[in-house]
């Protein structure tokens, strides 16, 4: 479930409306972002939708994680990896 | 037992903590700060038991600090706070709608090697829901109590206490290892989420239906901007007929004891000085309480969290993120709430910055120094369908923003230069407001304020008014006998640094003790010009005598200096507790006053110029 499929993507590269499931969170670099993402309720295997963004410049972005609404910014959003479905 | 044993309440934000506390504690809680640090301490006795205390630690998401008041929530848990005993056991509140993600933090606390106990809360809304646990199994993984309660109608709270009790002696150590990093934690805590979950619920439609108007687009912003001016049009209307009677309250006052006592100092004191005084600032409570309400409500149902979404943009535009748009909003009542609730922005440049610009969004304080100029200045005519008066008062508000943003810029990039925080918010879901919590914290609030009245004011109004009077004017002098006072002799030496600004030695003179608060220069002005009586008659009489005494550039000049002027000796205060130094608040008062000059100045000679 962890491994990244070929389709996976960045979440900032989404539109409203998409669903998924993250497969990965990381990048090159920045654990304590990763961390600070992890503790907020991203986590491998839990379902994501793109719901809403923001009206001026469509950032930041609002997503559904598991039970929960979570806003963050684009440049965060590079770090989580989809699977969309 | 010397002292109550502590019991430390925490979880992530939103889990509906700071409920079930006031539920636990009821209306006598003690707040307090920290000695030196920007946290308040709030705690209260469990269900009326004296030997057991409740500590409501600052909600977060994990025992890694990410800002200072979650730095407080790690200190006092590990045993490492300056002041606080190590506590005897923990309460930590868990969201039933939300169990993998709390159960985690449950997970990453029992590594503390404390007693825990934890309160499973929402139950009604997992029920509505339709969410089902199996709380006993819950207890049984986790190996500690578990209790479902609903805080806001107080259910579950007795088994929470005995739980709570009999727990002070349970064996903490029960050897389950979940791993130590937040990825393997959040597996074990998923795992047995999974396990204890009968059914998994339908989720929480109507914040997904609300979201999707009041984060519309289009939509969204236009309800936001909405709402801002309803709540400020509320400021207005609703507070008008308190507001009278407060004032009528005061008048009365001052007529009784004009009855009761013959002419002299102590009626001058008691009428002049403390009444006139402290009354010119309690007649603000009203507006205070309602701007406070409304962003109660905002804040209880979910909503603002949303505003912060929906600012992000903008102030990331001058360096700042969403968050920073709730204290600022705060600052509309008051400044130093507004500077107390930047305790929540993680980045410290972010935070300072915040608390940096706070005093130009334009305070209750301000208005009746507004509202008076205004009357006597600016012509009750309509432009536009727009009535004048209400145009420039909205100017003034609107001076005030623009000021924050463009120093929030400035200051971004020179003084507090450095990296700027990211912004990720949780979006909670919608609530129906919780009367405890907004009545609660109104109280706190207005309680606030009038200590304020009652101290700091209070105190200013007397020292000004004894500094009227003495000393006393020579025998067959010209002039009023303000002139010839203390306040007199030093608005004569200000006269010359505010001349270039339109300012005469009569405001100059009331400028003094406005910089305790600035809706005293507005009685100030009134003892100054040598008036007396009843409020209400300093009021009317004051508005026509301006009108007299002062050219229009100077009335404008000096509307200009109360966007800026840092003249509140509380903000200062605050702001040396929440930076930790005397560094910051001077450098506010230095940049404040500045811009507060500068502008006058323009203002003054080019009004003076054309007009």
């Amino acid at each position: 479930m962890n491994a990244i499929s070929s389709t996976a993507v960045s979440l900032d590269t989404l539109s409203p409306g998409a669903c998924g499931t993250i497969a990965a969170l990381g990048g090159t670099a920045n654990n304590d972002m990763v961390d600070r993402l992890r503790e907020i309720g991203f986590a491998e295997g839990l379902d994501v939708e793109f719901l809403h963004q923001s009206p001026f410049g469509k950032d930041p972005i609002a997503v559904r994680v598991g039970d929960m609404t979570v806003a963050l910014r684009r440049a965060e959003a590079t770090l989580i990896k989809v699977n969309i479905v | 037992m010397s002292s109550p044993s502590l019991v430390a309440v925490v979880g992530n934000p939103n889990c509906g903590k700071s409920a079930l506390f006031n539920a636990l504690t009821g209306l006598r809680q003690k707040v307090a700060n920290y000695p030196g640090a920007t946290v308040e301490r709030r705690t209260g006795a469990l269900m009326g038991r004296d030997g057991i205390e409740l500590i409501d630690l600052p909600g977060t998401y994990s025992l890694t600090p990410r800002s200072p008041d979650e730095a407080v929530t790690f200190e006092v848990l590990s045993g490492k706070h300056d002041v606080e005993q190590k506590p005897a056991a923990i309460l930590c509140v868990v969201d039933a709608t939300n169990l993998a993600q709390h159960l985690r933090f449950v997970l990453e606390l029992k590594a503390l090697d404390l007693p825990i106990v934890v309160a499973m809360n929402m139950m009604d809304l997992a029920a509505r829901e339709r969410i089902s646990i199996d709380v006993s199994l819950l207890s049984t993984r986790l190996g500690v109590p578990v209790v479902e309660t609903i805080a806001v109608r107080k259910k579950g709270l007795t088994e929470l206490t005995d739980k709570v009790i009999s727990s002070f002696n349970a064996p903490t150590n029960l050897n389950i290892d979940y791993g130590d990093t937040i990825k393997l934690r959040q597996k074990a805590a998923r795992k047995i989420a999974n396990e204890v979950t009968l059914s998994e619920g339908i989720g929480h439609k109507s914040t997904r239906v609300l979201d999707s108007f009041l984060l519309h687009p289009l939509l969204g912003p236009v309800i936001l901007f909405s709402l801002l001016f309803l709540m400020f049009q509320a400021v207005f209307s609703w507070a008008e007929a308190p507001m009278g009677v407060i004032d009528t309250g005061i008048g009365a006052l001052q007529g009784i004891f004009s009855n009761l006592l013959s002419d002299g100092l102590l009626l001058s004191f008691l009428n002049d000085g403390i009444l006139a005084g402290v009354g010119s600032v309690v007649i603000f409570l009203p507006q205070i309480i309602v701007l406070f309400f409304c962003i109660l409500i905002l804040e209880s149902t979910g909503y603002m969290a949303r505003a912060a979404f929906l600012m992000d943009r903008i102030m990331a535009s001058v360096g700042l993120n969403g968050r920073a748009f709730i204290p600022l909003l705060s600052s509309f009542a008051c400044a130093i709430p507004g500077i107390m609730a930047a305790r929540s922005i993680a980045n410290e440049k972010d935070r300072l910055t915040t608390i940096l610009i706070a005093p130009l969004m334009t305070c209750a304080a301000r208005l009746p120094v507004y509202t008076v100029i205004i009357a006597a200045f600016i012509p009750n005519d309509t432009v536009g369908g727009f009535g004048l008066q209400g145009l420039v008062m909205f100017s003034l508000y609107l001076a005030g923003i623009l000021a924050a943003l463009a120093a929030a810029a400035i200051l971004k990039r020179t003084v507090t230069q450095g990296p700027s925080d990211t912004f990720i918010l949780e979006l909670p879901k919608y609530q129906v407001p919780n009367p405890r919590y907004v009545f609660s914290g109104l109280y706190e609030r207005a309680g606030l304020f009038l200590k304020r009245a009652g101290t700091i004011i209070l105190a200013s109004t007397i020292i000004l008014w004894a500094l009227t009077l003495y000393p006393e004017p020579p025998v067959g002098a010209d002039r009023p006998d303000v002139a010839y006072s203390f306040v007199g002799i030093i608005g004569g030496w200000l006269e010359v640094i505010f001349a270039p600004i339109g300012f005469n030695w009569e405001i100059s003179a009331a400028l003094v003790p406005g910089m305790a608060a600035r809706e005293v220069a507005i009685a100030a002005l009134g003892t100054v010009y040598s008036l007396s009586g009843s409020e209400e008659m300093i009021e009317a009489g004051l508005v026509s005598m301006l009108h007299s005494a002062w050219s229009l550039p100077t009335a404008l000049s000096f509307l200009t200096w109360f966007i800026f002027a840092p003249q509140c000796l509380s903000t200062l205060a605050v702001t040396k507790r929440e930076t930790g130094g005397w560094k910051w608040p001077l450098f506010m008062m230095g940049y404040l006053f500045a811009l507060a000059y500068g502008a006058s100045f323009i203002v003054f000679q080019t009004a003076s110029a054309l007009l």
